[in-house]
């Protein structure tokens, strides 16, 4: 980022510690509640945290560094960040189920009120996959088609408004169609599916347009692996949002345990 | 006996599942075919050809995010056949051709030569690959069709 010029690096590691500041709060954060929690509640899941840090790890990597350096000239790069803002840390933030974890936090009166908040009809509105959809996918759409990503580049406030915009319609997206922390306001699993298909085809159809089309200012070379990398990267990541979703969907439609008692007891198989 | 009985009635009970497990799996497993084999690795398929039409751009996009969830969830189904002791193996393979048929005659005579979303290799003969391509198309589609036939008649 254009700002970090402003500050010499910390001591003689020669990396810049001041934007990593609030990704190792966050960090931090997660942990401390992991081990002041842990003391009350069943130990929490080891994984989780791994995710968690995973998570920041990436969305960090993402806005600074040097993929975020090279991002303000390489298109290939620029589309590697939002692969890991939008939709790889994302993801695996989920995964950690930081509401879960908040939740058993803190106390139960606070507690209560966070549910209730959560409650809110706010809420079920923008965790709507449809809603989510457009956010996540629309505002892509809206980046890559338009001025917008020429004009991104000489303001740094629409700079770091569209790269908060990109991590959490990610994150609302994923919340949207996979139920890891306490969700109020549930879909169908077949509403899920169906939204989900179009968005991955918004998705796919965007990665081609940018590579016949690129965004002012964009090398054509640049905009097809870019692209590429948007289609291919995408469909790795929507695979695992895939096969959490039909694995919450199988064990959902698990059959009746008498039924499989029966079975069992007749010495099928 | 009285297992084997079970079984039947439970493969007739979900007859259509068997069906519909295989046909998203057969139609998924051309299409991932399509990816890695002609895209990845003999790098016949082009990304993107410069003639592809608008509406073959949405075509792609919706069915190759449809194929991608249709392999996963065809595998889902197909552990759920197992789990409630359903699985009719004649039937869902019926499913699976037919499937896998229909999806590559789609991509052999809509996608390739209406749409022009790409060819199947970018030589002169392109239509003895054409031929190929959608005759194998049909014969996934009468194999299927057939094994749909034999298992569908008994109740």
């Amino acid at each position: 980022m254009h700002n970090h010029h402003a500050h010499e690096p910390a001591g003689g590691l020669g990396i810049d510690l001041l934007p990593l500041l609030p990704f190792l709060l966050f960090i931090g954060l997660y942990l401390f509640a992991v081990i002041w929690s842990n003391r009350k509640h069943r130990k929490w899941p080891l994984y989780r945290s791994v995710f968690w840090v995973a998570g920041v790890v990436f969305a960090a990597a993402a806005v600074t560094g040097p993929i975020a350096t090279l991002a303000h000239t390489d298109f290939t790069a620029h589309m590697l960040g939002h692969l890991l803002l939008g939709m790889l840390a994302p993801l695996l933030l989920v995964l950690s189920a930081p509401v879960t974890l908040l939740l058993r936090t803190l106390n139960v009166q606070t507690a209560r009120k966070v549910t209730k908040v959560l409650q809110l009809r706010i809420f079920s509105f923008f965790t709507d996959p449809a809603v989510a959809s457009i956010l996540n996918i629309g505002g892509l759409w809206v980046l890559y088609t338009t001025n917008l990503y020429h004009a991104m580049h000489d303001s740094m406030l629409l700079h770091s408004l569209i790269h908060f915009h990109v991590f959490a319609a990610g994150y609302l997206f994923t919340i949207s169609l996979i139920y890891i922390d306490p969700t109020p306001h549930r879909r169908s699993y077949v509403y899920r599916m169906i939204v989900f298909i179009f968005a991955l085809a918004g998705h796919g159809i965007l990665s081609k347009y940018i590579y016949a089309n690129p965004p002012a200012g964009v090398p054509s070379s640049q905009a097809e692996s870019g692209g590429m990398l948007m289609y291919y990267g995408g469909d790795a990541i929507d695979i695992m949002i895939i096969i959490i979703l039909c694995y919450q969907w199988y064990k959902a439609t698990r059959p009746k345990t008498s039924q499989v008692l029966a079975h069992q007891n007749s010495g099928a198989y | 006996m009285a297992a084997g009985k079970q079984h039947q009635s439970n493969r007739s009970l979900y007859s259509a599942r068997n069906l519909w497990s295989g046909f998203l799996f057969g139609l998924g497993m051309v299409a991932f075919f399509d990816e890695t084999v002609f895209h990845q690795l003999l790098r016949w398929h082009h990304f993107y050809d410069r003639s592809t039409t608008d509406i073959g751009l949405i075509s792609d996009g919706l069915f190759h995010a449809f194929s991608w969830f249709a392999t996963i969830g065809g595998l889902f189904m197909f552990a759920d056949l197992r789990r409630r002791q359903g699985l009719w193996l004649k039937r869902w393979w019926g499913g699976v051709l037919l499937g896998g048929g229909i999806f590559q005659l789609y991509d052999g005579i809509i996608q390739h030569k209406l749409m022009r979303i790409h060819q199947i290799r970018y030589v002169e003969n392109v239509v003895v690959y054409d031929i190929i391509w959608n005759v194998s198309a049909l014969a996934m589609i009468a194999v299927g069709a057939f094994l749909l036939y034999k298992t569908g008649k008994r109740k």
